[in-house]
């Protein structure tokens, strides 16, 4: 799937496992969070990175103590209208100090990736035929913001702050 | 009449360069998302939330689009700009919400970006005026001027303003999410029918806080809010209202749309319940990341520095003799004219209800003529009122007279704000895509019942709120009568609830009365629901007070005898 990473195209290095696929030897792989909670022992024993998705109903503390081991969270949204992942992410990030990629995976709308950006979110997989510039270019960037969020820094200014 | 500019503006919040950028950057981000659709490259199901997230809906006509009016303050300059755009976009006219924000009802698609182009120009915008998200913070028309103030809820109101502009986290909540903050005792803004209600107040020492009410709301489902907190410290504000949208964002119903607000997940787990996790969710977040500067609060306060009022006797006596001398005068002023905190000045209603008139609305010109006596008396600024009024806030006592005279050449003179015929009414059937039944001709066939004004002054404060559906944009929950609207195998009825009431203190929704009537039949049993009124009421007692009293069996009689 093609993927946009710091307002670019950018390729996909990870692979996304079904949960009765086996487990390759090597590369990068995203699993599900029942197939993480059932095999996290194994899955960290490779020497490959290795992520989950979580669902958009999977509060953020669902990945357990085991977040550390974790270097890739993908959040799922099935429906553009639903906002929980904005909200799980920033939880990911604040509340349990994740450090690792966040990746928005589902129904995104071009016009929420600054939205996704400023809630801690790294990158955005596009759902399928989507050409990436297209959507990098129909977003339409916004400067300013109001509100303290991630990637500005710095305690609340006068409520408002240039992002770009 | 001759036109006379301000000497003195009243302190409003004026955008800075940022602001305007921002702005002009959203609209040209807008244009572009017009475009893709008009192309066909956006779906119609992916442009709404788009569209809608900048106050554009599609109703049964054509477009509407919805003026943010951040909590009901506008300058001269916007106003006129609204008339402007009001004769060239729509058709001469503009339509006030109970949001205290502006419709325009006959908007084409295409020339939507060109409009925001114009708000932009006069510092406005339409984002947020609907959607799943923080919508326009709504707060007392009489800020900076009532006498029984405590503190200005308008920088606040600012303040959540700007926060909730295009807020990364909150933008697709379950449901759409409206704050009202008052700063008064006297409860004008209706804050306990929010999914959010603020009061303003002060500690023995002076400092500012909050009581913050979560979970109140009309549609469907009407809840008075529960309070969940008795003082909030004023450098928390921003921390605890992330607090509780972030317990709503996680938590709140997406499986429902009617079960989606905020009221229904306080209700389903309970206030204690609901507190403790915005507590839990409050105390991790709290620190410097979200306090509230008061540094900031201070710079944001400045720009709602009152205007230079004149050093004047309390008593103008060239308005008491005005009022000696003209009854008309004297009636409208008996309704129009409230008091203000400032010797020798006063606050002034605008009804927008004259008899067989459509609530809220307001011609082009008006709109002029109104900008113009705001320049002439008021400091240059006007507020809109969630009763679809409008107001001046500050005017010379001694130039009471005159400003009557010019409203009354732009026939905005009507002497009826706060009685019967100052009726709440949502758009209903006639614009609504959402409306089961019409709310416009019912309000003026009553407002035309009842439009001997002795008679009206005779019966006194009595709200009357109708809405054209369940989802209560007519506010008929907490109408003293209310009047909501009902199809029944394709007709219009109307059913009618009484003792409804918005107020801090007292705060309920009203009870259904009988069965649903017919328009006419519902008109009549307004009218003998009054007169029962004025048969037991005692001397100088309210509508409300002897519903109250005599509790509400002999005006169910009337409701009923009406069919």
């Amino acid at each position: 799937m093609p993927l946009v990473k710091d307002g670019r195209p950018a390729a996909d290095t990870w692979t996304t496992l079904a949960d009765d696929a086996p487990v390759p030897a090597d590369g990068a792989v995203i699993v599900s969070l029942a197939r993480w909670r059932a095999e996290r022992a194994a899955l960290v024993a490779r020497t490959a990175p290795v992520g989950v998705l979580l669902p958009s109903d999977a509060p953020a503390d669902a990945p357990g103590d085991g977040i550390a081991g974790l270097a890739l969270i993908a959040v799922a949204f099935p429906k553009f209208r639903d906002g929980r992942g904005f909200t799980t992410a920033r939880r990911l990030r604040e509340e349990f100090g994740f450090t690792g990629t966040l990746r928005a995976v589902g129904d995104v709308l071009p016009d929420q990736y600054q939205f996704l950006h400023r809630c801690g979110f790294d990158e955005v997989e596009l759902p399928a035929g989507r050409d990436a510039a297209a959507w990098i270019a129909a977003a339409g960037p916004i400067t300013v913001a109001y509100q303290a969020a991630l990637r500005d820094g710095g305690p609340l200014g006068l409520l408002r702050r240039r992002v770009a | 009449m001759t036109y006379v500019a301000p000497r003195h503006r009243a302190g409003i919040y004026h955008y800075d360069e940022i602001d305007r950028q921002f702005v002009r950057e959203r609209v040209a981000q807008f244009r572009g998302q017009v475009e893709r659709r008009l192309r066909g490259e956006l779906s119609e199901d992916e442009f709404k939330p788009l569209r809608l997230m900048n106050g554009l809906y599609l109703q049964l006509h054509a477009y509407m689009l919805r003026i943010a009016i951040p909590y009901g303050v506008l300058s001269s300059t916007q106003l006129r700009g609204l008339a402007r755009i009001g004769r060239r976009h729509d058709k001469g006219y503009g339509h006030f919400t109970t949001r205290q924000n502006l419709q325009y009802n006959w908007i084409g698609l295409a020339d939507t970006p060109d409009i925001l182009a114009e708000l932009a120009e006069i510092d406005m915008h339409a984002i947020q005026t609907s959607g799943n998200c923080i919508r326009n913070v709504t707060t007392d028309q009489f800020a900076g001027a009532a006498p029984d103030e405590v503190v200005d809820p308008r920088v606040y109101a600012e303040i959540l303003r700007q926060w909730s502009t295009l807020h990364p986290e909150f933008s697709f909540l379950p449901r759409k999410f409206k704050i009202a903050i008052t700063g008064a005792p006297n409860d004008r803004a209706a804050v306990r029918v929010h999914d959010v209600g603020l009061v303003t107040k002060r500690d023995g020492d002076g400092n500012v806080g909050f009581e913050v009410y979560v979970g109140g709301g009309l549609g469907r489902s009407p809840f008075i809010a529960p309070k969940v907190r008795d003082w909030l410290p004023e450098e928390d504000l921003v921390a605890y209202l992330e607090a509780v949208l972030r317990v709503y964002n996680q938590y709140g119903r997406r499986d429902n749309i009617y079960k989606a607000r905020i009221k229904i997940l306080v209700h389903q787990i309970g206030v204690a319940r609901f507190a403790e996790q915005v507590e839990a969710e409050f105390a991790r977040i709290r620190g410097p990341f979200y306090r509230l500067d008061p540094v900031l609060v201070d710079a944001i306060r400045g720009h709602f520095a009152p205007p230079p009022f004149e050093a004047l006797p309390a008593v103008s006596e060239a308005y008491e003799e005005a009022r000696r001398r003209d009854a008309a005068f004297a009636a409208w002023a008996t309704s129009s004219v409230h008091a203000h905190r400032t010797p020798g000045y006063a606050s002034v209603t605008i009804s927008l209800k004259p008899v067989g008139g459509v609530p809220g609305d307001i011609t082009a010109d008006q709109m002029d003529a109104v900008a113009d006596l705001a320049d002439r008396y008021g400091f240059g600024e006007i507020r809109v009122t969630h009763e679809q009024n409008l107001v001046l806030a500050h005017v010379r006592r001694n130039d009471l007279h005159a400003l009557w005279q010019g409203l009354a050449a732009a026939g905005l003179a009507s002497a009826n704000a706060g009685l019967v015929t100052d009726i709440i009414a949502c758009p209903g059937l006639d614009y609504c895509s959402l409306a089961n039944a019409r709310s416009i001709p019912l309000a003026q066939e009553i407002s035309r019942r009842f439009a001997d004004l002795d008679r009206q002054r005779a019966i006194g404060e009595l709200k009357i709120k109708i809405s054209g559906c369940i989802n209560a944009c007519g506010h008929h929950h907490v109408g003293h009568i209310g009047i909501l609207g009902v199809d029944k195998k394709g007709e219009e009825f109307y059913q009618i609830t009484l003792g409804g009431n918005a107020e801090l203190a007292g705060a309920a929704i009203g009870d259904i009365a009988g069965p649903a009537l017919t328009a006419d039949d519902a008109v009549d049993a307004v009218e003998a629901v009054v007169n029962r009124y004025l048969d037991l009421r005692t001397p100088g007692e309210r509508f409300i007070d002897t519903l109250a009293r005599v509790g509400h069996g002999p005006f169910k009689e009337m409701v009923n005898a009406a069919r």
